[in-house]
């Protein structure tokens, strides 16, 4: 049974439950008044509108609409921003509760493959963590050539100024390719990283148990 | 003995050869002429960033963060850790507030560091570098040291988003924070308090992923720049300073704009004012270039 059916047993009907349960701050869900402040007071959504905006994802959640939840490319056009955070007048960490369903979706496996920001989130942690500090050369090499060798050039001819820019100014080091800044410690780095996990996974699962 | 001591946490954007190198070097240039001492925590690891979100959860996240903790807590006893990047000292501080109200994650947190051989004992305090700008010495204090005034230069604050929310500097409106402005009007130069886009979002890690949603963003911060008849842009963001500096050639391609203007540090105004060299102010490390700051910085100081 895969992780996804798993779950969906456990909670049939109740995705509000597993929203809660599962997802990072995922208990304030319930405490949306539908006012639509968060959604009103989010740059990308102003710019060019999410496809369910956060109280619509709320509602939705609700109303147990799992697959389109989950599936949806919306959670992942947030910028960190945390202007609905300080704007939602009851308080929901709004912010992390995107992050959070994103990030269970991406658990799940039923995020939108071909989402850049998922793409770029799952680069980024995996780049600082490898040894404990960011690699900013190979963290952008690793986006352009996301879709292949020939569309890397291609992308890569595109930020040639933006990169030539970096490297004139002394903010963007070709040396970073061979090995660059580093924890002196990583085995304990990746040590407590695995526990912590081990642990985050076994608090989750435990739910599903019980 | 310096004047105030503190836990250095400069972050990965700060490292040699890294995209706010420059911000590093004029924080240094800005903190000997404050009597400011920062010791850097041996070590220290990434933050994790916001934008880690994807494959971080929640404790591993935190447990990156506590790591810096202990190892502060170890080597730099009862010294509060100062974060100049907002990404670093966000993501510090969300860390200390969970553990500190949850203790299952606190329990949680001491297990997963027991196998790099650390623990917590003591939450720290964290703190951005604006903060003991503002909080510890004062605008009086800073002001004593300006000894060349960035006289009329106009610049617009542009706060941006994470070290305005959701924690921001205490007795500013997340709407509206006016600390910049006072900063731009310490060092000399001319604010523009009524600048709308102060805390617009440049787009963060957007700008790498999604490049035309952030560039729309950074193509309001700019506009609205000039349209003040700002000569630069000030912040003190490594991401916001990145981003709004290093896109504008992209956002004159895409809207046709003509776009050159340079963004700075507040640490690096305030090193030119303070009598320091370009190179002091790291102005080197521009990728538009600031010339006016740089004939400023050519010329003798007042005494």
């Amino acid at each position: 049974m895969s992780a996804n059916t798993a779950v969906a047993e456990k909670y049939r009907n109740n995705f509000l439950k597993e929203i809660e349960e599962q997802v990072e701050m995922g208990d304030w869900v319930k405490m949306c008044m539908q006012c639509g402040v968060c959604s009103g007071s989010c740059p990308t959504n102003f710019q060019s509108a999410w496809e369910h905006p956060p109280q619509e994802l709320f509602m939705m959640i609700r109303a147990g609409k799992r697959e389109e939840v989950l599936t949806s490319s919306s959670m992942w056009n947030c910028t960190s921003c945390y202007n609905c955070i300080v704007r939602c007048p009851r308080k929901l960490p709004i912010t992390h509760i995107m992050h959070g369903i994103a990030e269970y979706a991406h658990r799940l496996g039923m995020a939108p493959k071909m989402q850049p920001t998922r793409f770029f989130s799952g680069l980024f942690w995996k780049n600082a963590t490898k040894t404990g500090r960011v690699n900013e050369l190979k963290l952008s090499m690793g986006l352009y050539f996301k879709d292949g060798f020939v569309q890397g050039i291609k992308n890569g001819m595109a930020m040639q100024s933006v990169a030539l820019g970096m490297v004139k100014a002394g903010r963007l080091s070709v040396m970073e390719l061979f090995g660059g800044h580093k924890c002196k410690d990583q085995k304990g780095v990746h040590a407590m990283l695995k526990k912590a996990y081990e642990i985050e996974r076994g608090r989750k699962t435990a739910k599903i148990a019980g | 003995m310096a004047k105030h001591e503190y836990a250095f946490y400069p972050g990965c954007s700060s490292q040699k050869g890294a995209s706010a190198s420059n911000y590093l070097t004029s924080v240094e240039s800005m903190c000997k002429t404050l009597d400011v001492k920062l010791t850097e925590i041996p070590d220290w690891n990434c933050c994790g960033a916001s934008i880690g979100y994807a494959e971080a959860g929640e404790l591993p996240r935190h447990v990156l963060n506590a790591r810096n903790f202990a190892l502060s807590e170890q080597h730099l006893p009862g010294q509060e850790i100062v974060a100049t990047c907002a990404a670093c000292w966000l993501g510090a501080r969300e860390t200390r507030e969970r553990l500190t109200h949850s203790d299952t994650l606190m329990a949680d947190t001491r297990e997963a560091l027991k196998e790099a051989g650390l623990t917590i004992n003591e939450m720290p305090g964290i703190r951005h570098m604006v903060e003991v700008l503002i909080e510890d010495l004062g605008f009086e204090e800073m002001a004593k040291h300006v000894v060349r005034p960035l006289e009329g230069v106009k610049i617009a604050g542009y706060v941006g988003c994470q070290t305005n929310r959701p924690f921001g500097v205490a007795g500013e409106s997340f709407e509206n924070p006016v600390y910049l402005d006072k900063l731009v009007e310490m060092v000399g130069a001319e604010s523009i308090p009524e600048y709308e886009q102060k805390v617009t979002c440049c787009g963060g890690a957007l700008a790498f992923s999604e490049p035309e949603r952030a560039q729309a963003q950074i193509k309001d911060i700019v506009e609205s720049a000039y349209d003040h008849g700002a000569e630069m842009i000030v912040t003190p963001c490594p991401l916001c300073q990145a981003n709004v500096e290093i896109y504008q050639g992209q956002v004159n391609k895409r809207y046709g704009t003509k776009f050159d203007i340079p963004v700075m540090y507040y640490s690096q105004l305030m090193v030119v004012a303070y009598g320091g060299s370009a190179k002091d102010a790291a102005l080197n490390g521009q990728v538009i270039k600031a010339r006016r700051l740089e004939e400023i910085a050519a010329k003798p100081v007042k005494r």
